[in-house]
């Protein structure tokens, strides 16, 4: 069937045009995010330890949930004087020996909850005195409340919860909530919404001390997909894993199905002894035990994805569909034109290749998309078994990482159910691509 | 089923490679067995199939010979042998004095071009995915034509000898967009494509409508005048042999029972399985539907333990018993020309 | 033979008969308006090409229709009544091998493969009269019987019998209910020429012995006239000529049907066999006017316009020649 009139026969399909979107989108994201985020990048980004992710809080969740919750959580947000967020302004003292850094955190705060956690990261150069701080919080009704004086070091973190005396000043409340209280002595609590200012006044001992710093606040919301256990934002692995899913689901799909068609063809044309080894063979692999065996390979020699992949397609390149195939390889076989084709000469390579198997490709093209969703899964369930890359950010790979730190139990169904519900949607969209392919190039499905 | 070498063939003496045929015959078969192994689940031996059984006749050139005979009587396996698609089990097929059987890989590919096929089933004898010209180019290809200006011509020619004008309408087109008449005249026109001395067409109208059927044998007889082609004609169908064919072969059970020239086979039958066919065979004539017709009774034998003697005397009214089922009968000559293998044509006092 | 006269009721009359089928190219008119009549103890032959809608009137009788139908209306009257007014349960009882049977085209094929042929055979005795299975299957034994089959053949599958007694099973299966009429479609094309000869015999002895009417419907003119007492011919959808099967075979009235005629090779005469140039129009789109008019030696100015039948000495034709 030629282009046009196939393109028409597919609009008349609406699950394949919804299936053809839903690819268009993955594949727009995969080709896409290996651009934006470079492979090497990505890997170490998802290697990283603390130092990369600590802007995030620990389980989070994604920040859209908000908008269906009444009760607001709290956003996570880090505002640095490094990159300008705040503002910092560096005057110099009567005397020159010593600078004044006035830093200012300004951010707003509407959410119905108390944060998880406050963090000041300061930064500092300086040669023997170390710079002294001093930081006020402002309310948004106009309070001003004093946080703490104390010297910091080169490289120091203040975790506004654990001062002792910040919370003795707050009437023994914790300052995670009590910093958002209208009044934290009082019997009712109310918390208070709007522009809060966080003032840190720094005074430098050396002309050329500098110092920066960096306000951190964890809320139980993070970025658009949350985080994981650790910090991580799940967003690198949901928008990592796309490409590699659909890579996989493909280039799996087609090698086994060219492999399948290849074999199945050789093993009906040259007959004898050849069609019996490959049905045994045939045979034989329907009975190995397919993951087990994928198992100890990734137990014992290596879990890379390239091997896992090998692997899988080693163990599919007899399968069953082979016997399929050969059935109507042995059908094809007797008709008229290959008949013909032997009469006028035809050599057995010549009428493998230009006179069986394009009669086959439009049995194989359905059978090729509704085959990715099978590979796709493979993977992802390989990897929840622990057996997936370990060092890629897939799906199956955040699946596995909310199983092993007991997402479920927490409470913390984003965690599962973004990866699944991804991993449904391109299944389902090949899918219903599939089906509809599939009554297209064969007509007597059609009535179905 | 391909057929299995199990003997070699006999050294006959005249028929060593020589450049034209011994008796200026095109096609010369002699003796021919086709036999097909019967295996027991892979492994054992449980007979033959005697799918042609002692096969011998010639073919002049530009002549027309029709080959009659219901199904397993092993005409298709004749054909096919000829067609150097199964290999002989015994006896000799001598195309131009040249020994299929000792052909090299490179003799056989230019037998190939001088053979065309022509099949029964017009729409299966196509590859449903290639282009009429495409379907056309590839005898070409294989035979060595390498020029496509060369290819494009010759297309162009067969096609208009095909009577499929204008050629450019059609050059494009699938299998499936022409009707059933005009994809058998791709099939003849492909089974010209590399100028052949001769064709082996299998019931090529059988599959087609009553009023195509004329049309396409008639273009079968024209090319055969204009290009002095010979042609196997296969059919079962008696009333057209004798618009289309100088000779007849009868073939029953893996034998030739009866040859003569049409209108010969026509005024005098002889053998009693000619005579059934014949009368068998109805003409358009109201007064078929008073009578009812004698038919022999039985079906025709299985030919892996075909009856012994006379492979029709199980459903012959006239066996001579003694005789019939027990030796083979040979070809008894009825008129110069005219052959029958019937015990009731031996001479007198033999 | 007189063969239309309107005062007996007759077993099968047929008028106006159209079946439409849906495509996504336009609905296909494959029987387009069919008038015809068959009396008691009668064969008539349907003559056509491929494509002309012939195969589709044998289903649009039995009411075996796809899903894709567009249109399907007119009046089929059996021994008098109307049967394209029964709801479908009721045609399934009362009409259905009950009254008319069919033997499918490449019957041999439309045998099921996994069950005995003796179980198929009797099959049709057991749901539509109600038989039980034993009863069921002595009547199988007897159509067996009839049709020249051996009995112990019986319990056997499909694949054990020879083609030609697997198109003798299903002629089987058809008569096992004893039905008035058989439709039977292409009975002997793919059969070898003595075992049509065979066939052709066992369904002469079936209509001598039972009385059963036949409508046989096929393209082989020839064997054809085995079994013909009327002959109906039928081009593009609609039926164009109608005749005893005498006067058809001499003298042909039809532009069409001379051409058809003239087109059968003979085995006994002497006339060298012609052709007809061109092809049937497709029933998608078919042209008004005369359907054959394109294709016509004696065309002329009257043929823009479809004719009517007209009726000469007891025999019909849709041709303006004859007005």
């Amino acid at each position: 069937m030629k282009l046009p009139a196939f393109t028409k026969e597919l609009t008349r399909y609406p699950s394949a045009m919804i299936g053809l979107f839903i690819i268009l989108i993955l594949l727009i994201i995969s080709i896409a995010v290996p651009i934006i985020i470079p492979y090497h990048k990505a890997v170490d980004m998802w290697r990283g330890s603390e130092n990369m992710w600590y802007q995030n809080p620990k389980f989070a969740a994604p920040a859209w949930l908000n908008i269906f919750r009444r009760q607001k959580l709290a956003e996570s947000l880090a505002i640095s004087t490094a990159d300008g967020e705040a503002s910092k302004v560096v005057t110099v003292n009567e005397g020159g020996a010593s600078t004044t850094t006035e830093m200012v955190f300004t951010f707003d705060y509407t959410a119905d909850v108390f944060p998880q956690e406050m963090i000041l990261y300061f930064k500092s150069t300086f040669s023997e005195k170390q710079p002294f701080v001093s930081i006020t919080w402002l309310t948004p009704d106009g309070r001003e409340l004093r946080v703490g004086d104390f010297a910091v070091n080169r490289s120091q973190a203040y975790w506004f919860s654990q001062d002792s005396k910040l919370v003795r000043r707050l009437g023994g409340m914790d300052p995670r909530q009590g910093l958002f209280l209208l009044d934290p002595k009082a019997e009712v609590l109310r918390l208070v919404k709007g522009t809060y200012q966080l003032k840190v006044s720094a005074l430098n001992f050396e002309p050329d001390a500098q110092i920066d710093a960096e306000f951190v606040l964890h809320g139980q919301v993070s970025g658009w997909a949350g985080t994981d256990h650790l910090r991580r934002d799940l967003g690198v692995a949901l928008l990592w894993g796309t490409p590699i899913a659909l890579s996989f689901g493909l280039v799996a799909a087609l090698a086994t199905t060219v492999a399948h068609m290849a074999i199945a063809a050789a093993g009906v044309w040259f007959g004898g002894w050849v069609d019996e080894l490959i049905q045994r063979l045939t045979e034989v692999n329907l009975v190995l035990p397919f993951l087990p065996i994928l198992i100890m390979i990734g137990t014992f020699y290596n879990r890379s994805i390239f091997t896992i992949f090998g692997a899988v397609i080693l163990l599919s390149l007899f399968g069953q569909s082979i016997k399929g195939l050969r059935a109507t390889f042995l059908q094809i076989k007797e008709s008229g034109y290959i008949e013909a084709a032997r009469s006028y000469g035809a050599s057995n390579a010549r009428i493998i290749f230009l006179y069986l198997i394009p009669r086959l490709i439009p049995l194989l093209v359905p059978g090729l998309v509704t085959a990715i969703p099978g590979y796709v899964y493979l993977e992802a369930s390989l990897a929840v078994l622990g057996l997936g890359d370990p060092v890629l950010p897939t799906w199956g790979k955040v699946i596995q990482d909310a199983q092993a730190n007991g997402a479920l139990y927490k409470g913390l169904y984003y965690w599962i159910l973004q990866p699944s519900v991804l991993l449904m949607i391109a299944g389902l969209a090949f899918a219903m691509l599939g089906f509809s392919l599939d009554r297209i190039f064969n007509p007597r499905l059609r009535g179905i | 089923m391909s057929g299995v070498m199990t003997e070699t063939s006999p050294k006959n003496p005249s028929l060593t490679a020589n450049a034209s045929g011994s008796n200026g015959a095109l096609l010369s078969i002699k003796d021919l067995r086709v036999w097909f192994e019967l295996r027991k689940f892979g492994f054992g031996h449980a007979g033959y199939v005697r799918a042609v059984d002692d096969v011998s006749f010639d073919v002049a050139y530009g002549e027309a010979i029709a080959v009659v005979g219901e199904s397993g009587c092993g005409k298709s396996s004749l054909m096919k042998t000829i067609l150097a698609l199964y290999r002989p089990t015994q006896g000799t097929v001598v195309y131009q004095g040249h020994d299929l059987n000792q052909l090299d890989s490179k003799g056989l590919k230019w037998y190939r071009t001088q053979v065309g096929y022509v099949q029964q089933d017009p729409y299966g004898a196509l590859p449903p995915f290639m282009s009429v010209q495409r379907i056309l180019s590839e005898p070409m290809v294989i035979g060595g034509v390498h020029d496509k200006n060369q290819r494009l011509e010759r297309i162009n020619k067969v096609l208009e000898e095909v009577k499929m004008t204008p050629v450019m309408d059609f050059l494009g087109k699938f299998p499936h967009m022409l009707s059933g008449g005009q994809q058998q005249r791709v099939v003849i026109a492909r089974s010209m494509i590399m100028e052949p001395k001769f064709i082996v067409a299998d019931e090529p109208v059988s599959m087609l409508d009553a009023s195509v059927r004329v049309e396409i044998l008639k273009l079968l007889r024209g090319l055969q005048e204009s290009h002095n082609l010979s042609v196997i004609y296969i059919t079962h169908d008696l009333s057209t042999v004798r618009y289309f064919s100088e000779r007849v072969f009868v073939m029953y059970a893996g034998k030739i029972i009866e040859k003569a020239q049409v209108d010969e086979l026509l005024k005098n039958p002889c053998h009693p399985y000619t005579l059934a066919l014949l009368a068998a065979t109805s003409d358009p004539d109201a007064r078929n539907a008073l009578t009812f017709k004698e038919v022999p009774p039985g079906e025709p034998p299985s030919l892996v333990k075909p009856p012994p003697g006379c492979r029709f005397h199980p459903r012959c009214n006239k066996m001579i018993p003694g005789l019939c089922d027990v030796q083979v009968p040979p070809d008894f000559s009825v008129t110069p020309g005219h052959d029958v293998a019937c015990w009731l044509f031996r001479p007198e006092g033999a | 033979m007189d063969t239309f006269s309107s005062n007996d009721k007759k077993l099968l009359q047929v008028k106006n008969l159209k079946l439409y089928f849906r495509t996504t190219q336009g609905p296909v008119q494959a029987v387009d308006g069919v008038d015809f009549e068959l009396d008691y103890n009668r064969a008539v032959v349907i003559l056509g090409e491929s494509g002309c809608g012939k195969s589709s009137l044998a289903k649009a009788i039995l009411r075996l229709l796809p899903r894709n139908v567009a249109e399907y209306s007119g009046q089929i009257l059996v021994d008098g009544s109307d049967v394209m007014t029964y709801d479908e349960e009721r045609f399934r009882r009362d009409v259905r091998w009950s009254k008319m049977s069919l033997v499918p085209q490449a019957a041999m094929n439309a045998l099921n493969p996994v069950l005995r042929v003796g179980d198929q055979v009797a099959e049709p005795a057991i749901i539509h009269m109600g038989m039980k299975k034993a009863e069921a299957f002595k009547t199988a034994q007897k159509m067996f019987q009839n049709v020249g089959v051996p009995v112990d053949f019986l319990v056997r599958y499909p694949f054990e019998l020879s083609g030609g007694m697997r198109q003798r099973a299903a002629i089987a299966m058809a008569l096992v209910t004893s039905p008035s009429l058989i439709i039977l479609d292409e009975p002997t094309s793919a059969l070898d020429l003595l075992t049509q000869a065979n066939i052709m015999n066992v369904l002469k002895r079936i209509k001598q012995g039972f009385g059963t009417s036949y409508i046989l419907i096929t393209h082989d003119i020839s064997t054809s006239s085995e079994l013909a007492d009327e002959v109906a011919v039928m081009y593009a959808g609609q039926i164009v000529e109608t005749g005893d099967a005498m006067r058809f075979f001499t003298s042909p009235l039809h532009p069409y049907s001379q051409k058809l005629m003239a087109s059968v090779p003979r085995l006994r005469g002497t006339q060298q066999p012609d052709f007809i140039t061109g092809q049937p129009p497709s029933l998608i789109n078919p042209p008004t006017g005369c359907r054959f008019a394109a294709r016509c030696p004696s065309r002329f100015s009257a043929c823009d316009q479809d004719p009517p039948v007209f009726e000469k000495e007891k025999r019909r034709v849709k041709c303006w020649l004859y007005s």
